[in-house]
């Protein structure tokens, strides 16, 4: 066996080394800990993304996360249990930040999977074998935590000239390497052996600093005796001679360029735990989950090296070395020079730690406070990347970044050397990093924004386009209006028609843009106009709200004008258009209303005694309530309106569910402040109005539906299947809401608020889910009624099919309320009754459409003969579908109040209430008993 | 348990402070100050004495005005040194209030003014020393006589010396004569071997107490080089490039310059090479450069000597090429692990 | 007469010369200059949020090239002052409207309240807001740019203006304090004595 030629390299220090203390004990290894953290970014790269769920059971070396893309790594259970929680821990890392952890609790059997061992690693592709490794979760020991099999496969890139094993362990304390290469040295031979196949080195080299005679012998050994091609070079003791770049250097003389890998010059280099690691895996199918750490430093009354499990908590490790607390002032994961400080010893043991450090004030003395730098040049002297350590710190305060990369910042290694020479006691390594932070962030944030400033422009241009088509549209179409007169009247004539709609045109254009003038003034005003009440500026908020409804006012004028100003052109389609103009006002007085109320309310929780601000709210209430007055009574004449005003209505309808949004937004908002301040009287108080709106505004809803309904009965089935579609995504968002709250309160079972919001979140469901059925019929009448008198077979057979259809839709209604019935009564849910009852209407619903089947075959028969009754019948059905609507709502009402009750059985208002609620209730059903008996007489 | 959260490295190099480096400078000088104390009288300890002095009140002073932690910065031993310096390089008969305003001049306008220690230009020193060889040539290029050779017969006693110091002393001339350097400066057209055969200051009394002067600023240098507290760059290269070039122009015309031994051990040649030349905070940083900055100054030394006003020229050429050193530094960066040629100049410029 | 003649003539034919030189040069050497407006532009955040009373970034710019004040670019903060300040050798002035320094936030819609309405899309000046009528809308948290203009219109107030918060991936070592400050960063409290036990 040759000695391979040793070199040099620039720079350097020799610290005192500090290794013979965690080597006088043999290697030991603590008991399983209560817990396991196990970090989900131990490596380099992604993340891994979790394939276990809280409170599954994993056997030790099962996988429990997977790879998320191409650099990063599985992640295996150190030992068998159940899944405790997945959530944010404290881990090892500099900031002391949490990130997500997988918890596992062990139950002390240890057991393991089956494993399965790659015995024919040296006939299978290389390809399969990096990604039998990858699967075994192996990543670089050494510091960084690359995940070998990308290593490996990067080595393929060129041909190798070198493959470096690095035992030089040059950091001061750590002897990890050290004890491993005693310990496990014909694993470690076995390992190189195989990853030498793997990436076809010839020219093998372990490098190992003299300070660990006992390894060198040992591998001497074994080498003989295997007599094996791999070379042993002992390389002097110096930090940082364990640097990767380093290393390279010493045992090649070559230098890898700045900004590449080892591999784009036909050098690989591994750490001497991931030979073992990756023998392990191949040989016995053990995936990586421990690993040889050094735990030292004087706080430690037994220092020594251990074999962890990944994911051990460090505090059970300082108990196993029997810390002396006393004693203890930093603790630090890696060595002195280049780990990092722990703000807590909760955090786990991952698959790069090398090293605890538990160090006392004398071993590492607080830092002397930052001195001027002398620009003495010691830490040139020093730096093993041969930078201009004092000239890069001028222009990392100085915040010189392109200077800074000009010197190579990029190319520090951050290996401490500079800062340990420092005689100025200056944290050199932090003002580097800070800088590259800087530097980083500053090109991210540039990406960023070219990419903003692309896709405004992208959206600039689009838009443009959009409107120079619509103009070009608007063109076509007025071309051909002049035109058609033109053909048909004399030429005379011709031009004085085709001016007259073009100034009206004109004019409606003008007082359009004012209008959007205006309005946008209006809400810069307003914007200003609130700045100023948060500010408290009592001169400016009056001087602002005269402001503002003077502009209102302009704005109600100019859309006055607006409206008026299509009306005046000759053409006569205006009226509809105005009335969803005003409708439009109105809508956006609501909005207007409603957003200055939730302000006013938003202050008013910041500051509830402030009588003024309570003063202001009534007001907004009040002018809400009148803008929807006016709203609902546009809504009512819209549906007078002559013409055939469908999308009056369908916008009716949806101006409605807006409301019912708004409405139940505010309520959430009411009841979460209500959650923080459950005594606040007051809230309760709105959060019962709240209520009460959000109930109008769903009964609103409710008979616009049935408006729109009817409305769509004479021509419109799509305006009908969107109203259905609606009720569905209703019935669907509470169903979701019901169950993120179920899913809450599974958390938190005490919590009654959440209780309670169950309830009502059923409550609506129910709602909605009645709303969907009462839907559902009209449809089916509409659709009854629509296909008029002509092909009266197809449409009766249509028609029928359709019911058909429809009572399969209500025999799934009556299963599922059955079904919710049977978790109700599983979960002992107090909303059993209410949910039987859901069951027993949904059933009579169903028998309903049947019965009506058996009707409509009846009257398909009839209906031929006599159109008459039929509109008839369309009228009555809508007049039973919206009873059963009220008789709904009215239950609900009882229900409700039931509930109520059943929270405070004193109340005598409450108990007045239900009586009265359930007479209502009684008259609704009744009056529904006889619709219905009216209409299965007919 | 108060656990620190500190970035790495969380060792370092134990004992080897700036003070420590600055407190090592100001011990090396002490053979110098011994010799010269021994050969020209107590003048130079008493200056030594005024300058520390000034040189403590003034940065305190300022530092108060700049509102800086005052023991902190104090602490650091940078004044005392530049003063060191000074007091070393005064003569040691310069009246009292010439030493305050060098060493005052040096600490507030040269460094603090500046931002303080490490951000400074120049270096304060000869700042501090060509201010007043500008402003008060006759008491600065006056300077002790060997004994042998001064009317007095023996270096001044304290009180002599004090008393020179304080103006109180009529018969200081019998002390005092021209330095070799001053005295080859002003030969007056005679040649080189006349000169040295008959001008007072010239005769090798006078010249061996120099060269025993260089000697022990030689031997002080060494130390800080041993102690790895400057490196060999500069003070070598500046040593060569005086020799090269004394040696050059004696080789042309020996009949007017002066052999290169005269050079290296006569003025401040040694005491500039290890102890000003080597200011790290004003000088370059990276080892090519510090060998163009010493050769630079070391030409410079020889120009003025030669061909100058005055007769010695360390001060002119350091603060020379202190203006010249970030040029220097920009065109002789270090080539940098993994680069292939070493980067010149700034960002933005020749890239 | 003869003299002043010549030395006239001279000067005039050195005139020509050296104008015709400078002329050829002014050619030859043309650097295509990059516009200011376009160098503004690119130090300016392109968040695009209107908050400097501009509709986007690029017209700030176009408006600054024409003397507007360099001061009304909140989402830039002091940074982006000092920058133009540097650009354009002028004073630095403070930051129009307060001192803090820009959080970078992104838009989350709480997709259960959306109710589809689209306008919170057509508010996004980066078409970062994914979404059609009547369907729930989201916000591409890597375009967004904070810009918070999603949010006045949204009719259900379901838009939160969401802090981009620190993560253990984006997390750095601050600047030291520098000369006279003991770069300890943070002396861990009372909690990882508990913690410890």
């Amino acid at each position: 066996m040759q000695t391979p030629a040793v070199y040099s390299f620039h720079g350097g220090i020799h610290p005192p080394e500090n290794k013979a203390q965690s080597l006088n004990l043999p290697l030991g290894s603590p008991r399983l800990p209560d817990e396991l953290i196990l970090p989900l970014g131990q490596h380099i790269g992604q993340p891994s993304r979790p394939l276990v769920e809280v409170g599954s059971r994993v056997l030790k070396g099962e996988a429990i996360a997977i790879n998320n893309g191409f650099l990063s790594s599985f992640l295996h259970a150190p030992t068998s249990g159940t899944i405790h929680a997945i959530e944010k821990r404290v881990v090892a890392h500099p900031s002391g930040l949490s990130d997500t952890c997988i918890v596992i609790q062990p139950d002390g059997n240890d057991q393991w999977i089956e494993l399965e061992p790659l015995d024919n690693w040296q006939d299978v592709s290389k390809t399969d074998v990096l990604a039998f490794l990858a699967e075994k979760g192996i990543v670089g020991m050494g510091g960084a935590g690359f995940p070998t099999q990308v290593k490996l496969q990067g080595a393929h890139k060129h041909p190798l000239t070198h493959f470096i094993i690095n035992a030089a362990e040059c950091e001061p304390y750590i002897t990890a390497d050290d004890m491993l290469i005693r310990e496990k040295t014909l694993e470690l031979i076995l390992g190189i052996e195989m990853l030498q196949h793997l990436v076809n080195a010839d020219n093998v080299v372990i490098g190992i600093e003299d300070n660990k005679p006992t390894a060198i012998a040992s591998l001497q050994q074994l080498i003989r005796e295997r007599q094996s091609s791999i070379q042993v070079a002992v390389v002097p003791t110096k930090y940082p001679s364990g640097g990767e770049k380093q290393l390279i250097k010493l045992l090649t003389d070559k230098e890898v360029p700045s900004g590449q890998y080892p591999a784009d010059i036909g050098i690989l280099c591994q750490n001497v735990g991931t030979c073992v690691a990756a023998y392990e895996a191949i040989q016995y199918g053990r995936p990586l989950i421990s690993r040889f750490t050094t735990l030292t430093g004087d706080a430690f009354k037994a220092p020594q090296n251990v074999e962890v499990l990944l994911g051990t908590p460090i505090s059970h490790l300082l108990k196993y070395a029997d810390l002396n607390e006393k004693h203890l002032s930093r603790l630090v994961m890696g060595g002195p020079m280049m780990g990092f400080t722990l703000d807590t010893p909760e955090a786990p043991v991952v698959k790069t730690t090398n090293c605890i450090l538990a160090a006392s004030t004398k071993e590492l003395p607080p830092p002397a406070p930052e001195q001027a730098c002398i620009r003495c040049g010691m830490c040139e002297q020093a730096c093993p990347a041969g930078l201009l350590p004092q000239q890069l710190l001028w222009f990392s305060k100085s915040q010189e970044h392109e200077k800074a990369e000009h010197y190579n910042l990029f190319d520090c290694i951050e290996c401490g050397a500079c800062s340990y020479v420092c005689p100025s006691s200056i944290p050199l390594v932090q003002y580097y990093r800070h800088a590259k932070a800087e530097i980083r962030d500053a090109r991210e944030s540039a990406v960023k924004s070219d990419i903003a400033k692309q896709r405004f422009e992208a959206r600039k241009a689009r838009q443009e386009a959009e409107a120079a088509e619509k103009e070009a549209k608007r063109l076509a179409r007025q071309n051909a209006a002049s035109a058609k007169p033109a053909a048909k009247k004399p030429t005379k004539e011709a031009p004085k028609a085709a001016p007259e709609p073009a100034v009206a045109n004109d004019d409606a254009k003008k007082a359009k843009i004012d209008l959007a003038i205006a309005k946008a003034k209006l809400k810069k005003l307003e914007k200003s106009l609130l700045e100023a009440q948060e500010k408290e500026h009592t001169e400016e908020i009056n001087a602002l709200q005269i402001q503002v409804d003077e502009t209102q006012k302009d704005i109600s004028e100019l859309e006055r004008k607006v409206a008026a100003a299509p009306n005046a052109t000759p053409t006569k389609k205006a009226s509809p258009t105005g009335m969803s103009d005003e409708a439009k006002k109105a809508k956006v007085d609501v909005a207007l209303a409603s957003s200055k109320l939730k302000k006013v309310q938003k202050q008013l929780v910041d500051d509830p005694d402030n009588q003024e601000l309570k003063d202001k709210a009534a007001g907004f209430e009040a002018d809400l309530k009148t803008a929807q007055a006016l709203l609902d009574k546009l809504g009512g004449e819209a549906k007078a309106a002559p013409s055939k005003a469908k999308t009056a209505l369908s916008e009716d309808a949806k101006k409605a569910k807006v409301d019912m949004a708004l409405a139940s937004s505010k309520l959430k908002k009411v009841q979460k402040q209500l959650a923080e301040d459950c005594d606040n009287d007051e809230l309760k108080a709105k959060a019962a109005e709240f209520e009460k709106a959000l109930k109008e505004a769903e009964m609103r809803f409710a008979a616009c539906s049935g408006e729109s309904a009817s409305a769509a009965q004479k021509s419109d089935k799509p305006v009908m299947s969107d109203e259905y579609k609606k009720a569905k995504v209703d019935v669907a968002l509470a169903n979701t809401k019901l169950k993120k709250v179920q899913k809450q309160l599974a958390e938190d079972p005490q919590n009654t608020e959440l209780q309670g919001k169950t309830v009502e979140f059923k409550k609506v469901l129910k709602e909605a889910e009645a709303r969907l059925a009462a839907l559902e019929a009209p449809s089916l009448q509409s659709k009854e009624a629509t296909p008029a008198v002509k092909n009266t077979v197809d449409t009766n057979s249509d028609a029928q099919r359709k019911l058909k259809i429809d009572i399969a839709i209500a025999n799934a209604a009556v299963k599922k309320a059955e079904k919710a019935l049977a978790k109700a009564q599983t979960l002992q849910s107090e909303d059993i009754d209410s949910l039987e009852q859901q069951v027993a209407k949904a059933k009579a619903h169903a028998q309903s459409l049947e019965q009506t089947m058996k009707n409509g075959s009846q009257s398909a028969n009839t209906a031929p003969l006599d159109s008459v009754t039929d509109d008839k019948a369309a009228e009555h059905k809508e007049q039973l579908k919206k009873q059963k609507v009220t008789t709904a709502l009215a239950k609900a009402q009882v229900n409700k109040l039931k509930r109520q009750l059943d929270a405070e059985p004193n109340s005598e208002q409450l108990q007045k209430d239900l009586a009265s609620a359930e007479q209502a209730h009684q008259a609704e059903a009744a009056k529904l008993e006889q619709l219905t008996n009216t209409q299965e007489n007919r | 348990m108060a656990l620190l959260r500190i970035t790495s490295p969380h060792t370092h190099r134990a004992g080897r402070r700036t003070s420590w480096v600055m407190q090592m400078v100001i011990l090396a000088t002490l053979p110098g100050l011994l010799v010269q104390t021994w050969l020209f009288g107590y003048g130079t300890l008493i200056n030594l004495f005024i300058a520390c002095a000034t040189a403590l009140i003034s940065e305190a002073f300022i530092l108060k005005l700049r509102r800086r932690p005052i023991g902190f910065f104090l602490a650091d031993y940078s004044a005392l040194l530049t003063a060191v310096l000074l007091a070393l390089a005064l003569p040691p008969t310069v009246p009292w209030w010439l030493t305050v305003t060098a060493v005052a001049f040096s600490v507030i306008f040269a460094k603090q003014v500046y931002g303080g220690l490490g951000n400074n230009p120049f270096n304060p020193a000869m700042v501090g020393y060509a201010i007043c060889l500008v402003s008060f040539p006759v008491p600065m290029t006056q300077w002790i006589g060997a004994s042998e050779l001064i009317q007095a017969g023996a270096t001044p006693t304290f009180s002599d010396s004090l008393a020179a110091i304080f103006g109180t002393l009529p018969t200081v001339d019998s002390y005092t004569m021209a330095t070799p350097l001053d005295a080859f400066k002003h030969k007056d057209g005679l040649m080189s071997s006349e000169a040295f055969s008959s001008i007072l200051g010239l005769q090798s009394a006078n010249l061996s107490s120099w060269m025993w002067v260089n000697v022990a600023y030689l031997l002080g240098g060494l130390a800080l080089i041993w102690l790895r507290i400057i490196t060999w760059h500069t003070p070598i290269s500046m040593l060569a490039a005086l020799a090269v070039m004394a040696g050059v122009f004696y080789a042309i015309d020996p009949s007017n310059a002066a052999t290169p031994v005269f050079h290296l051990t006569t003025g401040a040649a040694m005491l500039g090479a290890f102890f000003i030349a080597t200011d790290p905070v004003s000088s370059c940083t990276s080892n090519r450069g510090k060998l163009f900055y010493g050769a630079g100054i070391g030409i410079l030394i020889y120009v003025i000597r030669s061909w100058g006003g005055y007769p010695d020229g360390v001060a002119f050429a350091v603060l020379l090429m202190n203006f010249a050193a970030p040029l220097i530094d920009y065109y002789t960066q270090p080539r940098t692990y993994g680069h292939k040629k070493a980067k010149k100049g700034l960002a933005g410029g020749d890239k | 007469m003869l003299t002043v003649l010549l030395a006239i003539a001279i000067l005039v034919v050195l005139a020509l010369v050296f104008g015709a030189i400078l002329g050829y040069a002014n050619v030859r050497f043309h650097v295509e200059g990059d516009p200011i407006v376009d160098q503004i532009d690119a130090i300016l955040p392109q968040t695009q949020c209107g908050q400097c009373g501009h509709p986007g970034c690029r017209p700030y710019a176009e408006a600054i090239s024409n003397g507007e004040a360099i001061n009304r670019c909140p989402p830039g903060g002091q940074a982006t002052v000092q920058a133009l300040a540097d650009l354009l050798d002028v004073e630095a002035l403070p930051l129009d409207g307060g001192e803090e320094e820009p959080v970078s936030k992104v838009a989350v819609i709480r997709e259960d309240e959306c109710i589809g309405c689209t306008k919170c899309i057509q508010a996004c000046p980066i078409d970062a807001i994914l979404g059609a009528a009547k369907q729930m809308h989201t916000v591409i948290a890597d375009e967004c740019t904070g810009c918070d203009l999603c949010v006045e219109p949204c009719p259900v107030d379901c838009i939160d203006m969401v802090e981009v918060g620190v993560t253990s991936r984006t997390w750095s070592w601050e600047k030291p304090q520098g000369v006279g400050a003991q770069p300890v960063n943070i002396i861990a409290t009372d909690r990882q004595v508990e913690a410890a036990h």
